[in-house]
């Protein structure tokens, strides 16, 4: 047997999640490891010990007991300076660690000789990192709740409608910072009908916003704010003031703000001013995201719903332990996708592989020797702007039907003087008979044109042997050299003449049959 | 049947023609116009047998040569299996080209044909005949080689002479210079053999063409066939001077051609280039790119029992078909897939890149014969922007049509052409029998993206194994 997972019972206040669930459970367990859980440990998330012992975990009965019979620890919330005192040399902890905010914890657990990998510092640009990015899962749970929990103290539908009672207009939603959570909540209140609009430093998002059904509202000053590692930075003055006039319009026209704006390292920038919350409508809501880190609200107060001027202000700061079965599962998920990296070989043993840039970033502990912060990671070279081929591919792609680039006006001229040549040519040597077969010719190119351009690609096979089968036509310039009346005083090699024509025919019936019969069998099978 | 009865005839025919390739258009009107271009064939052909041309001692000819033929055609379009659809249609494309070859050469032996015209009307009907079997033996040899290409009888790998350009300019010239041989020959006889000089000139230069020519631009290769019989069939018309024969050589050739164009369009390659051949050699185009545009890392492969788990936890499933499919036979095995996945609510549609396969529209045929609904099957353009949302793309015997290369790098000897975006999608499943890279002999760096995984092993059995893991 291999290592065992311990997963305690999350001991901070009113913290609802766990650090795993049953499915997951059998997942690690395939990769060879022993499951421990505390007892009591999924309550929260509505998992009883029952459904952990169902899918193959051991329960047991206190936090010591697991905290010493566990390899490795899952945890959700930093340990507290209690559960640091449980650990024991060469364990291994897995959890939200917050090394910046946390520097008595980090001394703490070092001291301990232990392996602390923080899900909070994996290098989140690592593409591969991305299944195990924790953040990402609680923020996109964050920004789904936060919808609800404004929906919760708004007295009116979000969606438009039109009833016996009269018109509702739809709720305006204004959200500010389209990170992850943000775009949660964009998609959360689009759905449920409300008009959302969403502001954010960088500009990039403009298109993430609107595929989600969100309108994206500009600050009306030039300036890109994408910082490192997909987070925004601290804008210009210059800039700041223009987003404070638009946030003012904002907060007089909308129903609902719901805030998300975070810069590592740094509090919440603030964004509603209380002269703003003064303007709103009586009956708005503020939903502050940023909460923990200081709100971007002037008025907000973590942890806490309060009403000012006539407007809820919701500072929850824990806003997916109210999801706690979504988000126990989602993070459960996100450790055991850490697990596969840690161990390829299936064997139920973990190797802390400090080559591998991601499973570095998230080491900040190692055998009691803190690693953190990791240099960052060795990322490929940064792809350069896009090369010059893209575009001009992208306007190539465009289907047929769609009218493509005119010409060069020099090629035009060219094909249009020979084109004029060559008729001229014609015109001047030709007999009249010719030029009417000629006539007859051209026409006919540009009708096959016209009635060829617009065929559907999927057809295009069905197209072509139906025109082959129609090429067979060529059938009649044999069936006229076959036995045409006799012209008087020509002598006529008939018998040779006649084998010829009878190959040709017998070759063109061939193709004729057989081309229109495979298009029928092929069309046959063309259904919705 | 008076002449001007037959004429009017004919002009029907040409109307039920042109009706026919418009009904072809979309699939709801496919099949009658399939039935109109019938209809107007056997029109066509009724009205010259009992037309004033057609004298009733060659009628009994006729019967029997149409019955053999078309007891041959009849039988092959029965038997042929959906994925030997490109050969069956080079295959027939050939036939065409003989027949004009035939029709040509009893033309210019027939001294009755030529007996009325002026010495410029002479000159022209020669001409015409000239450039008739021209066209027709060029069609036939290149076809010829097509068929054999594509059925796999010889190698897809493109030939390439040395001096090839100057060869064809030779050959061009040598057939300018015979041709003007010909119009002075003052007899038949004496004609006869700068013609048959140009005819061997010809297959030759059919063979050379479409010898050099790699698999990855088959399609091309088959529609520009496809043209080239029709043109054949126009210039017949113009040697017998029989309008029905011209316009509908026109409509052939004209929709034949812009097959061709659509299909270059598709790889972001000029006709003339696809047509100087060369293309897929593999030879310097990557040493080129250097090692900066290698691509590096490690392939993750999955088994069919991962596969089939991501599929059932997938919201919306893509699967990009590619010529891989197609020889596995594994059509059948995708639409089982697909309905059980359809079962699961699960959104699942198919993307078609223009040229995947080897000839245009060939996915599309297969996964019509395999009953998988034609409104699901969508193309580049209409998909493309819809990977960014959708969890899971399977890619199935594909390579250069899903290369990211051709966006990203541009030294690729494939730059430029179209491609479907597969790796925007969360996660994408490459189906393929082992690392070689595909036709046009570039490594994909697909294969080494985070969000890929590779499933290796023969489509069907691949399949068959997803399918029965998805059912468990």
């Amino acid at each position: 047997m291999g290592l065992t997972i311990g997963v305690p019972k999350e001991v901070f206040p009113n913290e609802k999640r766990v650090a795993t669930v049953p499915e997951v459970v059998e997942k690690l367990k395939k990769l060879g490891f022993a499951i421990a859980v505390e007892s009591g440990a999924g309550v929260g998330a509505d998992v009883s010990d029952e459904m952990f012992a169902a899918a193959g975990a051991t329960v047991q009965p206190n936090a010591a007991a697991l905290w010493s019979a566990s390899d490795i620890v899952f945890k959700v919330r930093p340990p507290t300076m209690d559960e640091a005192a449980l650990m024991k040399d060469g364990q291994t902890l897995i959890s939200f660690i917050w090394p910046a905010q946390n520097p008595e914890l980090m001394q703490a657990l070092a001291a301990k000789k232990v392996n602390v990998l923080a899900m909070d510092c994996l290098p989140r640009m690592l593409s591969r990192a991305q299944k195990m990015d924790a953040l990402t899962s609680m923020a996109g749970i964050s920004g789904y709740r936060a919808v609800i929990e404004a929906a919760n103290v708004f007295g009116r539908f979000f969606n438009g409608q039109i009833t016996a009672a009269g018109k509702v207009p739809p709720a305006k939603i204004f959200i500010a910072g389209a990170g992850v959570a943000g775009l949660a909540a964009i998609g959360t209140a689009a759905s449920m009908g409300a008009i959302v609009r969403a502001n954010d430093t960088r500009a990039e998002v403009a298109d993430q916003v609107k595929s989600l059904g969100g309108e994206f509202v500009k600050v009306d000053y030039a300036e890109e704010g994408s910082g490192g590692g997909g987070y925004a930075k601290v804008m210009s003055e210059g800039f700041q003031q223009a987003q404070r006039e638009m946030y003012a319009q904002q907060a007089r026209e909308v129903d609902i703000i719901i805030t998300t704006a975070l810069i590592p390292g740094k509090p919440a920038p603030k964004l509603i001013t209380a002269e703003m919350v003064q303007s709103m409508k009586p009956g708005s809501v503020i939903v502050d995201m940023a909460a923990e880190q200081g709100g971007n609200c002037e008025l907000t107060e973590p942890g806490k719903a309060v009403v000012k001027h006539g407007v809820t202000i919701v500072g929850y700061t824990d806003l997916a332990s109210r999801l706690a079965k979504q988000s126990s599962t989602l993070y459960g998920t996100n450790l055991f996708r850490l697990t596969e990296e840690l161990c390829k070989t299936k064997d139920g043993v973990i190797n802390v592989n400090m080559e591998d840039d991601a499973i570095r970033g998230l080491t900040v502990i190692k055998d009691g020797a803190v690693t953190w912060p990791a240099p960052p990671p060795k990322l490929p070279p940064a792809p350069e702007p896009k090369p010059a081929a893209a575009p001009v591919a992208a306007k190539k792609a465009h289907g047929h039907g769609a009218s493509s680039e005119p010409m060069a006006t020099q090629t035009l001229v060219i094909m249009f003087a020979v084109a004029a040549g060559l008729f001229w040519f014609i015109g001047a040597n030709a007999p009249a008979a010719f030029l009417g077969h000629f006539t007859v010719f051209v026409l006919a190119c540009f009708v096959g044109y016209m009635v060829v351009w617009n065929v559907t690609p999927s057809l295009h096979t069905p197209l072509m042997s139906v025109t082959n089968a129609i090429s067979s036509i060529i059938v009649i310039g044999a069936l006229v050299q076959i036995a045409p009346p006799a012209v008087p005083g020509i002598s006529r090699p008939d018998e040779l003449i006649r084998w010829i024509a009878l190959v040709g025919i017998g070759l063109t019936a061939v193709n004729m049959f057989g081309g229109f019969a495979v298009t029928r069998r092929m069309l046959a099978m063309f259904r919705k | 049947m008076s002449s001007s009865l037959v004429t009017v005839a004919y002009i029907a025919a040409i109307m039920l023609f042109i009706m026919s390739l418009g009904g072809l258009s979309h699939p709801e009107t496919a099949r009658r116009g399939n039935f109109y271009g019938m209809l107007g064939m056997a029109i066509a052909v009724l009205a010259t047998v009992f037309g004033p041309s057609v004298t009733p001692a060659g009628i009994a000819w006729i019967i029997g040569a149409m019955v053999v033929g078309g007891g041959i055609g009849l039988y092959a379009a029965r038997t042929v299996q959906m994925t030997q659809m490109p050969e069956l249609v080079a295959l027939m494309h050939s036939l065409v080209g003989l027949a004009a070859c035939a029709v040509g050469f009893a033309s210019y032996i027939d001294p009755a044909s030529s007996a009325q015209f002026t010495s410029v009307e002479k000159t022209i009907h020669h001409v015409e005949v000239y450039i008739g079997i021209l066209i027709g033996a060029v069609t036939f040899s290149g076809s010829i080689i097509a068929f054999l290409k594509l059925s796999g009888k010889i190698g897809g790998k493109p030939l390439l002479l040395p001096a090839r350009h100057w060869l064809n300019l030779v050959a061009l010239l040598v057939v300018i210079g015979v041709g003007a041989q010909f119009l002075g020959a003052k007899t038949i006889d004496a004609g006869m053999m700068p013609l048959l000089i140009m005819t061997v000139i010809a297959l030759l230069f059919g063979i050379h063409m479409v010898m050099a020519i790699g698999g990855a631009d088959m399609p091309v290769v088959v529609s520009m066939l496809n043209s080239y019989s029709g043109w054949a069939a126009a210039a017949t018309g113009f040697m017998l001077s029989n309008d029905l024969l011209i316009v509908v050589g026109a409509l052939v050739g004209s929709s034949g051609a812009i097959l061709s164009y659509i299909m270059c369009q598709a790889m972001n390659r000029n006709f003339i280039s696809v047509i100087a051949g060369g293309f897929g050699s593999g030879g310097g185009a990557p040493a080129a790119g250097g090692a900066a545009a290698e691509p590096q890392g490690e392939v993750s492969a999955v088994s069919a029992q991962e596969t089939a788990e991501l599929l059932r936890e997938a919201k919306s499933v893509i699967i990009v078909p590619g010529y891989g499919m197609a020889v596995a036979q594994a059509q059948h095995t995708v639409y089982e897939i697909t309905k059980t996945l359809r079962e699961k609510n699960i959104n699942i549609r198919f993307g078609i890149h223009p040229v995947a396969g080897r000839m245009p529209g060939h996915m599309n045929v297969l996964l019509a014969e395999a009953k998988v609904p034609y409104d699901i099957v969508l193309e580049m353009d209409e998909i493309n922007d819809d990977f960014p949302d959708t969890d899971v793309v399977m890619v199935i015997g594909a390579n250069d049509i899903v290369n990211p290369a051709a966006q990203e790098d541009p030294t690729s000897p494939i730059a430029g052409m179209p491609v479907l975006e597969v790796w925007k999608a969360k996660t994408s499943i490459v189906m393929k029998r082992s690392m070689a890279s595909g036709y046009a002999g570039v490594d994909n760096p697909l294969f080494y993206k985070d969000n890929n995984r590779m499933l290796f092993g023969d489509a069907k059995k691949m399949l068959d194994e997803v399918l029965t893991a998805l059912r468990a």
